[in-house]
């Protein structure tokens, strides 16, 4: 099966130490891997505020990711999310041609910034 | 919605034959669907600044017929902006002054 473009957003409870919201992110980018994922671009959005209480918390650490994998290791890692009860919240969504346009767009222009300043 | 109040005064206008102006100045520039104008292609559902302006006052999706979108994109708005609310970046509903 062809690899496909997915891209995955995942909030993690903020009673968490930097530490740990490290480790949790390290663990879902093995899973990923092992699955024969290839994780095009990782973002830590780090702490943020909901626009709605989820499990009675206000806040969150998001993290973003997009990566090419076998349609068949998507159900995997949804199955990691609902396991782990350190995740709040998750989504997993395929990539059609214009978001993978759009996201590369927009990571040029992130590049570009760092390197004007 | 507007468009029966318009029918309405003409109707009286016609029979009272006094009111040649509706009421209420009904404001018909001509809409445009904004993502066709400016070659937007993809709408992003983690960009909640942009989603606000496609949102109302309570949080609700605005209509095609006040925002002019064309279906295609509509539909995208409304996936997009549910994907927000999924991820808690947008309000389900909300009083968030716009």
């Amino acid at each position: 099966m062809a690899l496909r473009n997915y891209e995955t957003v995942f909030i993690l409870t903020p009673v968490m130490s930097e530490e740990e919201v490290r480790t949790s992110v390290d663990k879902f980018k093995k899973i990923l891997t092992d699955n024969g994922a290839e994780i095009i671009h990782l973002d830590n959005w780090g702490l943020r505020k909901f626009a709605y209480p989820i499990d009675k918390k206000n806040s969150g650490f998001y993290t973003v990711v997009e990566f090419l994998a076998k349609p068949e290791s998507i159900k995997t890692l949804e199955t990691e999310y609902k396991r782990d009860e350190r995740v709040l919240r998750h989504i997993v969504i395929a990539l059609d041609k214009h978001a993978v346009v759009y996201n590369e767009k927009k990571r040029n222009k992130i590049k570009q910034q760092n390197e004007a300043q | 919605m507007q468009n029966n109040s318009y029918n309405n005064n003409n109707a009286r206008g016609a029979k009272a034959g006094l009111l040649n102006e509706p009421l209420h100045k009904v404001e018909n520039r001509k809409k445009y669907c904004r993502f066709k104008k400016n070659g937007i292609k993809y709408i992003d559902y983690k960009d909640p600044n942009f989603l606000l302006k496609l949102v109302n006052e309570q949080g609700r999706i605005l209509p095609r017929r006040l925002t002019g979108t064309s279906l295609k994109y509509q539909r995208k708005v409304a996936q997009a902006i549910k994907r927000a609310r999924h991820i808690a970046l947008l309000p389900f509903v909300g009083d968030m002054l716009k």
